[in-house]
């Protein structure tokens, strides 16, 4: 059984689009990714698995319940950091987590002290007096004491310093190894490469493509470059090259198809050079997005 | 329990600060009364010589100055001012708060009903609403013990006055909140609970001057207007009614529409 599953899942704001007949599943211990610009629906999405908005049309389940109707049983096994941050401001950071603590039937007191420590957060602090990378770890923390089963990620990363991420992608592998199924909604294909092992790319409010991250780059472009003191880039566009530049001497290309083929053209010039490469998920996704 | 905790938290301060301006209120309005009540005669002749209509603006028609409770009348009215703005502030707060600060994401995606998390609300503020009313009893029985200047005052018609503050103030808390979520979103309490409170006094004052019962029926001023009250030693029933089917039908109308909102982002 899919830890999450989602059917003709569809969302409208009145008149205004959030996302249209989305479905996809979640397999247990996974750490999926889902991608899209700004506005695209990953926040939309998200929401609707807190039940923190309800859906036009279709259903999400987690753990085989409908989000709608079984919200607070779900919850008690979800960590959902939001992507924009906001708490009580007069509480201490402390207070906050205790409270937030309190919602669940375990004892979260060991883990919370323990995540605050990976975090570096002080916890004496009052929650107006924290700048926006604080509060985020705040976020951490209080999404992740009661060692949920599924972690739901909003663009998680905003805000926080370099090696914060860091400690952030480490402690979230943990919890994954641990069992915890990870869904993590990014607009930053670097770090989906790094973490995920399937992705959902999504555009518009409808899920364009659904692929596993190896296949997203195997099956695809290779970049190709090739740098000779005398080349005419025209002989390389053939069948399956696009994007085809020179620059500097380099002459560079996508290239999809038999990879003899473009091998063969290679070997016909005197280069000084070859790089063949997996496109970055960032160069398959302008792709997409063209 | 945690909700209740927390949120009966965010009132301590509102709640202390409001008790005190109405104990303040009811101690500087009923010390004068002895000094009022030597030149009493005079002052029922003053006020019969204003228009009728304005007096009865200001619900001081008929109303005996020379008596404890006559007296005490008036400074009931400011204080029932106060009590709904206190309470429509708490009322159109309830939940706006949350989704106006965005906190309503933090707790709305814990593992709590709507329901359960309404409720909560509803008590914490209750709580806090009950406290200034147990302030106002109190305050009152001692204020007017000690400065009645020997005169004697009916002790029943002194509690129903007190008794009714609770239907009052559930009003415009219940009401605040089914306003509150009625509309899209509350950007700032204060005006609305003003508009609330203000605009049901002024109704009740114009009702009460133009001498029809049309607009001023809708009013909790009028349902619970003081001198009404301290005259007849009895509630207008029929009116006191009304006030109670729009809490009842506020409340169920809030769990329903709050058990089904769309709860608006950050972005």
């Amino acid at each position: 059984m899919s830890i999450i599953e989602v059917n003709n899942l569809t969302k409208y704001y009145g008149k205004a689009r959030g996302i249209v007949d989305v479905s996809f599943n979640v397999e247990e211990q996974e750490i999926f990714g889902f991608i899209g610009p700004n506005g695209a629906g990953k926040s939309t999405t998200i929401r609707l698995f807190c039940s923190l908005i309800y859906p036009t049309n279709g259903q999400a389940k987690i753990f085989g319940k409908d989000c709608a109707k079984f919200g607070p049983d779900i919850r008690q096994e979800i960590g959902y950091l939001p992507s924009e941050v906001f708490y009580y401001d007069k509480m201490k950071v402390i207070d906050l987590l205790k409270y937030s603590a309190s919602f669940y039937k375990k004892d979260c007191t060991a883990r919370m002290h323990e995540l605050a420590e990976i975090m570096e957060l002080e916890l004496t602090r009052r929650i107006e007096d924290l700048s926006y990378g604080n509060r985020k770890k705040v976020g951490i923390v209080q999404g992740l004491l009661h060692q949920p089963k599924v972690i739901l990620l909003d663009e998680p990363t905003s805000g926080l310093d370099p090696l914060m991420q860091q400690k952030f992608f480490k402690l979230i592998r943990e919890e994954n190894a641990r069992g915890a199924t990870i869904f993590f909604s990014s607009h930053i294909l670097g770090e989906v490469q790094k973490m995920c092992s399937r992705v959902a790319i999504i555009k518009e409010g409808k899920i364009i493509k659904i692929e596993d991250i190896k296949t997203l780059q195997h099956d695809n472009y290779k970049k190709i470059k090739v740098a000779a003191s005398q080349i005419d880039a025209s002989r390389f566009d053939v069948e399956g090259v696009i994007k085809l530049e020179k620059h500097n001497g380099v002459v560079g290309f996508f290239y999809k198809g038999d990879i003899n083929v473009i091998m063969r053209k290679i070997s016909e010039q005197e280069v000084s050079d070859v790089t063949i490469e997996e496109p970055t998920l960032e160069e398959i996704f302008m792709h997409y997005y063209e | 329990m945690n909700i209740y905790k927390h949120e009966f938290g965010m009132y301590i301060r509102s709640v202390i600060t409001w008790s005190l301006s109405i104990f303040a209120l009811l101690f500087l309005f009923l010390s004068l009364f002895s000094s009022f009540s030597a030149s009493a005669a005079l002052l029922n002749e003053t006020l019969s010589k204003f228009p009728p209509e304005l007096l009865m603006a200001f619900g001081m028609n008929d109303m005996d100055l020379s008596s404890v409770l006559g007296f005490y009348g008036i400074v009931f009215l400011i204080c029932q001012i106060c009590l709904s703005i206190q309470a429509a502030n708490y009322g159109f707060g309830l939940v706006s708060v949350e989704e106006r600060d965005m906190t309503a994401d933090f707790l709305l995606a814990k593992p709590v009903g709507r329901p359960k998390i309404l409720t909560s609300k509803f008590l914490a503020a209750l709580t806090g609403l009950t406290i200034t009313n147990a302030v106002i009893w109190i305050s009152s029985f001692l204020l007017l013990n000690l400065y009645r200047a020997g005169k004697s005052f009916d002790l029943r018609t002194l509690i129903l006055l007190l008794a009714s503050i609770v239907i009052f103030q559930l009003f415009f808390l219940t009401v605040g909140v089914l306003i509150s979520l009625l509309v899209r979103r509350v950007r700032s309490v204060t005006p609305f609970s003003m508009a609330l409170a203000f605009g049901m006094y002024v109704l009740s004052a114009f009702g009460g001057m133009l001498g029809g019962d049309s607009l001023d029926i809708i009013t909790p001023f009028k349902h619970f207007e003081p001198n009404y009250i301290i005259r007849n030693g009895a509630y207008d029933l029929p009116l006191v009614m009304i006030s109670v089917v729009a809490i009842i039908v506020s409340i169920v109308a809030s769990y329903l529409l709050y058990s089904r909102r769309n709860i608006a982002s950050a972005v």
